[in-house]
């Protein structure tokens, strides 16, 4: 028997991320309550007055989001998190800081819907979060974790790319994710090398620039070049900050595609059904957006059969279509989310049966 | 020979987009001169809206967040609670405050955020070409209240300086008007009260002014001064609402 | 080794409680764990799972269609889980509150354990969790007493481990009553 290693904790996926973003170096958190993400701004309202920080249960998600703009205008690392109800409202908010090119983390732990839907676990906010959500056509980043360890480690990895980037950054889980609880190592915050917020409004002495925080581009040619700029970004990110997880591919005849707790759920069906002599692998993106397209065009060079898994009745498939080789298939078993629907692994198991190639 | 009106150093050297006889020039002026007096430029956060007010940024020398329609207090709330150290404003118009923004001004009052919120009343939403706004008076026609503001069906237009004053977060709430050389002069002093709430760190502070929109009202500038003597002020009166600190 | 276990009853059965310290046990012995909670909108006397999986290595889903071990403590979560139970697995069942009728579970083993009457006759009839714990690390193997016993420090808060002599006494009247 070996003694637990003393560093981990045990700890939910939500607090998991509290934590993360405490270690961040993020001292102001706004949000509203919604089920079932909660347990941030529990955890975080507790923790951060006591580091000096600022916890403001804000009147609605528009006002938590506006707060976040402002707060992340003024060049600090701030926060929101919330569930499909409340990240609809946050759109207009999300909109204006792409637009502004703000930093912000945006913490979504999806549940099902449309509507008010149910607490229960879904990943059909998967093209709200990765197509931008808001109006005027723009990204932002979106960090899928699959663990716990990784609510944690993303979370971290989220405020050093949204300061990076310059834009509006979201962790996106859901309740499996987000509820379950793990032990965790809680890494210390890397000394990544960021660049200098010169742009954030600070109050400037004389002679000095001025800073303006600001989404009008009214100008000839000002919007125009706003979005090529912003373009170019995408398109450095893409090439940079791709991040997947691979299991058993080399050999794979089928692979497995999905992302958080499907992928989570799917890697023990892969386990039976590499029992059962079969040849499976599990390709899981961790960034959504950028969404690793290389990871898909290399594998499905050589593997021609792809089974796409989500509890959403099909989104990131449009992704994993254009990702993979024209010679590659991909099919989809998918649940939409809510009470009861969430797939087993004997069930994604019997999936895997059905889709394995008939030749091998 | 002895220089006695000059250009505020808050503000540019640029001429604005505002109409002739608009009251939004005087607003910024009065606001700029109490920057200066206070020497809190340097300081000084300024947060834009929309409307004809979003334009901030490119008449006042100081860092300035544009923010959502509405948003403005709660963008004023994450900035000045990351930089307390800060002195953050909104100026914001009556549709941007009292419609689309009632929560975000509403609760940032009630929490007492440490800003100061410069409310521009002219009755109409300037900038999209004279609609009814939240503050238009009864009876009153605007592009989308063509046969008069009807009470029965739009409300009553809100009185803001008072609606807040009623609020246990709010430390200084007061009207003021900028339609003659008495209304500017107790105008300035009334807004140099505002900031000197939050210079004092003495909690949330809120000056509604009063303004002419003589185009959306299709009146000249006189005519349009008048009726804020005529028609505004006798709805909306004049006065300090609250001043819990005796400023 | 991969072990899984379902915990399931009603709100206010401790069944949470259970799988923190079946975790904290696992975590004890150096084990990676995933401990999944479901329970329904109310906060008491509504439906209360959660499933446990804990693993030397990656444990995979925290997902569960059949599990391993089910640990029923009511007659609702019998009714509904019971017929889940994998085959080869065991079916621990708080005979106390769970009549199985007529109900048969071919390839399971089914382990009768008067929960309730049990932690009643320790003092405290809020301790069937710790009865059902000690019947499940009794018939799974999976867990060392010693393990439960060190994990009661971390999953009790501390103002109650003066209680943990008195739940210790009940994990091990359980594993009594599981071994027949």
């Amino acid at each position: 028997m070996q003694t637990a290693s003393l560093e981990k904790i045990f700890v939910k996926g939500n607090e998991a991320v509290a934590m993360a973003a405490l270690e961040a170096g993020c001292r102001c958190y706004f949000g509203y309550p919604i089920t079932p993400q909660s347990d941030i701004p529990e955890y975080l309202s507790r923790e951060l007055p006591r580091l000096g920080g600022e916890f403001i249960q804000a009147e609605s998600e528009i006002g938590a989001i506006n707060m976040l703009l402002g707060a992340s205008a003024a060049g600090v690392r701030a926060m929101t998190s919330s569930s499909g109800p409340g990240i609809s409202l946050k759109q207009e908010g999300i909109s204006y800081m792409a637009g502004s090119e703000l930093p912000g983390v945006i913490v979504d732990i999806m549940r099902s819907g449309p509507g008010l839907g149910g607490i229960d676990a879904s990943q059909a906010d998967y093209w709200q979060a990765t197509r931008g959500g808001g109006h005027g056509g723009y990204r932002i980043i979106v960090l899928a974790p699959a663990s716990v360890q990784e609510m944690y480690d993303l979370t971290m990895l989220a405020f050093d790319l949204s300061d990076i980037y310059r834009m509006p950054t979201m962790v996106l889980a859901d309740s499996v994710i987000g509820q379950m609880k793990e032990s965790v190592t809680p890494n210390p915050r890397p000394d990544t090398v960021l660049p200098a917020k010169d742009w954030a409004v600070r109050g400037r002495e004389a002679g000095e620039v001025q800073n303006i925080v600001k989404s009008l581009y009214l100008g000839d040619g000002e919007m125009e070049k706003f979005h090529w700029k912003m373009q170019a970004r995408y398109q450095e990110l893409a090439e940079k900050e791709c991040r997947w997880e691979e299991v058993q591919t080399a050999d794979a005849e089928l692979i497995i595609t999905a992302f958080g707790s499907t992928a989570r759920i799917a890697k023990t069906a892969i386990s039976m059904a590499r029992d059962a002599g079969m040849k499976v692998g599990l390709l899981r993106p961790i960034t959504l957006f950028p969404f690793p397209k290389k990871a898909y065009a290399a594998l499905s060079g050589r593997c021609k059969l792809f089974l796409d898994i989500e509890l959403s009745t099909g989104q990131m498939i449009d992704d994993v279509r254009l990702a993979i080789a024209r010679d590659a298939e991909v099919s989809f078993y998918g649940r939409p989310p809510g009470a009861g629907s969430l797939p087993t692994p004997e069930e994604l198991f019997e999936q895997i049966k059905k889709n394995y190639p008939a030749h091998v | 020979m002895k220089q006695v009106f000059a250009r505020p150093e808050s503000l540019k050297d640029v001429a604005t987009h505002f109409c002739p006889g608009c009251n939004h020039g005087s607003v910024h002026r009065l606001v700029a001169e109490t920057l200066d007096e206070f020497g809190i430029r340097s300081e000084t956060i300024g947060i834009a809206s929309v409307g004809c007010s979003v334009f901030l940024y490119g008449y006042f020398d100081v860092d300035v967040i544009e923010s959502p329609h509405g948003r403005a207090p709660a963008v004023a709330t994450g900035a000045k609670r990351a930089r307390p150290d800060r002195i953050v404003f909104t100026y914001q118009g009556d549709g941007d405050l009292a419609a689309i923004g009632m929560s975000e001004i509403i609760h940032a009052a009630n929490r007492g955020e440490d800003i100061t919120v410069i409310f521009v009343n002219n009755t109409t939403y300037g900038m999209t070409g004279g609609q009814m706004a939240p503050t238009t008076l009864p009876g009153q026609k605007t592009s989308t209240s063509p046969y008069g503001r009807d009470i029965s069906k739009d409300g009553s237009p809100f009185k803001m300086a008072e609606l807040l004053a009623n609020l246990d977060g709010v430390a200084f709430s007061a009207r003021v008007a900028l339609n003659n050389p008495k209304n500017v002069l107790n105008a300035k002093k009334l807004i140099k009260t505002a900031f000197r709430y939050q210079v004092e760190k003495k909690g949330f502070s809120f000056i509604e002014a009063l303004a002419s929109c003589p185009t959306n009202w299709g009146m000249n500038p006189l005519d349009a001064n008048q009726r804020v003597t005529d028609e505004m002020i006798p709805y909306f009166p004049l006065g300090v609402y609250k001043n819990t600190a005796n400023l | 080794m991969r072990y899984d276990v379902f915990f399931a009853g009603y709100g206010g059965q401790g069944v949470l409680l259970a799988g923190n310290l079946l975790s904290y046990a696992a975590i004890h012995e150096g084990k990676n764990v995933s401990f999944f909670p479901a329970y329904g909108v109310e906060k008491r006397g509504g439906a209360a799972m959660c499933t446990i999986v804990f693993a030397d290595g990656d444990t995979g889903s925290p997902v569960v269609g059949n599990p391993s071990v089910s640990v029923l403590l009511n007659q609702l979560s019998f009714d509904k889980y019971a017929a889940k139970v994998k085959q080869s697995g065991i079916c621990i069942i708080n005979s106390s509150l769970v009549d199985i009728g007529g109900i048969d579970l071919p390839g399971v083993e089914v382990i009768k354990v008067p929960m309730n009457q049990i932690a009643l006759d320790m003092g405290d009839v809020r301790m069937v969790n710790m009865v059902a714990c000690g019947a499940y690390i009794e018939k799974s193997r999976a867990l060392l007493k010693e393990s439960l016993e060190a994990a009661l420090k971390k999953a009790l808060p501390e103002r109650n481990h003066k209680l943990i002599p008195a739940n210790v006494k009940a994990m091990e009247a359980g594993a009594q009553a599981a071994r027949g």
